[in-house]
């Protein structure tokens, strides 16, 4: 049993196992203040330490290598001082959670940084004439001149081709859902496979497949851009549904059954209301998703420079590709544009998440809990049903037919 | 005992309405619509990509250059898919440890309300789900300009220390544009995905066997070895793969960061490099009929190769959450 947390003092006599005085009681996940102090001082120590090093290694220059290095550093001190002090199990448990607590401010930092970048960068072009102007005679090549044009067009097309591709791609995704979890069948394990396979699609590869079948017929449009959106987002709003699906209870479905409703009333007046929040939430997010996208457009939209409000004919623009495009450009206050247009694409996708969070929340907030809603819509079901069946006297309930 | 004592199971049979069958038609055809579009995007892809096929044949597999004007077309994949390999892996190096260990620390180790306020356990749920919502653009840019200025220090450095290793050779002594610094970023983007997987196979650890390990007096270094990873190594692998197949497809981000170089480069520190999306996404509308032709003959290989890479991470994935 040398696994458990048995702690022993050093120096003190081998403990009798009849007296219950020196048997210390073990707390695996104590953390007493001299522990924070080891923490810190194994922090402050391997900053030392690398510093040194540092500066003998000269080459090594920039914060970034210096973090990388410092990071195995500091954990192995850590390890090392823990097993010193105490034993080798505290030793391995604490360097456990201190990668781990690592791991998780390593995977939130990119995103404080590119939040910070991209207000930093794009704030201070973003201006109403920036939001209402496009970039209609808007030179590249010269520098002279503080027209820089705005992303007016971008905007709308960003906000036509999602439009579209939400209308298109949410019911078929939802009913692909539905299929999957409530209807069933024989290729049910397979379309799940299939969607788990084409949610990891490269987007481009959607752009390309657009261009193949579609804008080789009919030139580049809004609307083939938004095609090549809906397939992103086929998949993504898929998955989500299915998950929030599954979490509906199988309670619900008997009851409504067992009141005699239809299959198709079940899912419309029971699964999907009781599922509404999480649905309205896994559609947000992968409209969020689907928003961002950039490279299916560049095959599909083409880009242009004048508003075109017509998602059907002709180029459009949108803020992703538009960003792209900027950034490419030699010309600073061009790219500062692409900065903006990055920022507007940002608070767009932010604000979409938020309200999917907002939304997908009220149904614990407002109603007192997760139970306490499915106590109302079994009950208002219920009577839905009843009545329902009161008015066709029968008629759509489920033969029932004793065998022999 | 007799058995003829036992009446029959009462058993129940359904005559289903008209709406009913229409209702299952409906989403029955919305589930097979999925096999068709996948079906149809392998056409389509395949015969639009068929004249550069024709025109290179199988070199289009193994050819370096990308010549698609002119009397001699001379062009293939070669060098795109290696890139688009050596992004990936280099994606994965940072995005498996980084992911997995925030996944387990959403799921062992975060409060579910730190101090008392702080609801960590579900803020870092959301935040993981948010950045994987950032458009792949703003990576791309803030990787081009914020993250490669750092990165040249390091990469220094490796070519300084490793570079007999061969890969961490530089002879060019220009360290921007490296496919070290476009995996970091395709890394990045990586963990999102891979971060919310694992997660949710960590989660299906049944309780019954932790709370037995715990209760044995195993700290919590020991549940997540002895409980948690053997309960979840194959949803684990399915994550990776499927974050994998993210890494190869990624072409935005690539195309911003990467400078376009033909030749077969292994060099990942050094300047220029190549992948099969970021190819795509660059050289659009250059190069003519059949440049273009070549480009969806590039992205039909991009294709192939992420669908059955996914194929088997999603029937892995599947049957891990099955199982659990």
């Amino acid at each position: 049993m040398t696994d458990i947390l048995v702690e022993q003092e050093p120096g003190t006599a081998p403990p009798k196992v009849a007296s219950p005085k020196i048997i210390k009681r073990i707390r695996p996940r104590e953390f007493k203040p001299s522990d924070v102090l080891i923490l810190l001082l194994s922090i402050a120590a391997s900053f030392s330490i690398l510093w040194i090093i540092f500066a003998q290694l000269t080459l090594l220059n920039g914060a970034l290598g210096f973090v990388m290095l410092w990071i195995p550093t500091f954990l192995f001190l850590y390890w090392f001082v823990n097993r010193q002090m105490f034993t080798r199990q505290v030793a391995v448990d604490r360097l456990i959670g201190a990668l781990v607590t690592l791991g998780a401010g390593i995977m939130m930092l990119p995103l404080v940084l590119l939040t910070i970048f991209v207000f930093q960068r794009g704030l201070p072009l973003l201006s109403w004439s920036v939001l209402t102007h496009t970039q209609q005679g808007v030179v590249y090549t010269s520098t002279t001149g503080n027209n820089i044009g705005g992303v007016a067009h971008a905007l709308v097309g960003t906000i036509e081709q999602v439009g579209i591709a939400a209308a298109l791609g949410i019911p078929a995704a939802v009913l692909t859902a539905l299929f999957i979890n409530e209807v069933g069948g024989r290729f049910t394990k397979s379309v799940r496979v299939v969607v788990t396979a084409m949610s990891g699609t490269p987007a481009i590869v959607a752009g390309v497949f657009i261009y193949s079948i579609w804008v080789t017929r009919f030139h580049y449009s809004g609307f083939a851009g938004a095609l090549a959106l809906a397939i992103i987002l086929l998949p993504t709003v898929t998955r989500g549904t299915e998950e929030v699906l599954k979490i509906v209870h199988n309670d619900l479905r008997e009851a409504a059954i067992a009141l005699a409703a239809p299959e198709w009333r079940t899912v419309w007046s029971v699964v999907l209301p009781t599922a509404r929040s999480g649905l309205i939430t896994s559609v947000l997010l992968g409209v969020a998703v689907s928003i961002g996208e950039t490279a299916p457009l560049i095959m599909t939209i083409f880009g242009n420079q004048v508003m075109n409000a017509n998602p059907f004919s002709g180029p459009q623009m949108a803020l992703s590709l538009l960003s792209y495009k900027q950034i490419k450009l030699p010309i600073q206050s061009q790219i500062n544009l692409g900065y903006t247009s990055a920022l507007v694409l940002f608070i767009l996708v932010f604000s979409i998440f938020i309200m999917a969070r907002v939304l997908g929340a009220q149904r614990t907030k407002g109603n007192g809990g997760l139970i306490a809603k499915i106590g109302k819509v079994l009950s208002r079901t219920s009577t839905a049903d009843v009545s329902l069946i009161g008015e066709d006297s029968g008629h759509e309930r489920e033969e029932v037919v004793p065998h022999e | 005992m007799s058995l003829s004592a036992i009446p029959d199971p009462l058993q129940l049979k359904t005559k289903r309405s008209s709406e009913d069958k229409f209702f299952r038609g409906v989403t029955r055809g919305a589930g097979l619509a999925t096999f068709v579009i996948l079906a149809l995007i392998g056409l389509f892809l395949f015969l639009q990509a068929l004249p550069a096929f024709e025109s290179q044949g199988l070199k289009f597999l193994t050819n370096t250059d990308w010549q698609t004007t002119g009397t001699h077309p001379h062009f293939g994949v070669l060098s795109a898919l290696i890139g688009s390999l050596l992004i990936a892996i280099i994606a994965l190096i940072f995005a498996i440890p980084v992911s997995i260990a925030c996944a387990l620390f959403i799921n062992d180790y975060a409060p579910t309300k730190l101090l008392g306020v702080l609801p960590l356990k579900n803020f870092l749920t959301a935040a993981v789900d948010l950045m994987a919502a950032v458009p792949s653009i703003i990576y791309g840019m803030w990787g081009f300009f914020i993250l490669q200025p750092h990165m040249v220090g390091l990469e220094k450095w490796m070519s300084h220390y490793f570079g007999s290793l061969g890969i961490f050779q530089n002879t060019s002594g220009a360290y921007t544009s490296s496919f070290f610094i476009a995996g970091t970023i395709v890394g990045i983007m990586c963990m999102p995905i891979v971060t919310s997987l694992c997660r949710e196979v960590f989660s299906l650890t049944p309780p019954g066997e932790r709370e037995g390990a715990m209760s044995l007096g195993a700290s919590r270094a020991r549940v997540i070895r002895d409980v948690v990873f053997p309960f979840s190594k194959g949803g684990m692998i399915g994550a990776i793969m499927l974050g994998l197949g993210r890494a190869l497809g990624e072409a935005i981000a690539v195309a911003i960061i990467i400078s376009l170089t033909f030749p077969l480069n292994f060099h990942v520190v050094q300047a220029g490099g190549n992948s099969i999306a970021a190819l795509i996404a660059l050289q659009w509308g250059s190069g003519g009929n059949l440049g273009t032709s070549a480009l969806l003959a590039a992205g039909f290989v991009l294709f192939i190769i992420t669908l059955i890479i996914n194929m088997i991470a999603s029937r892995i994935v599947n049957s891990a959450k099955l199982a659990g």
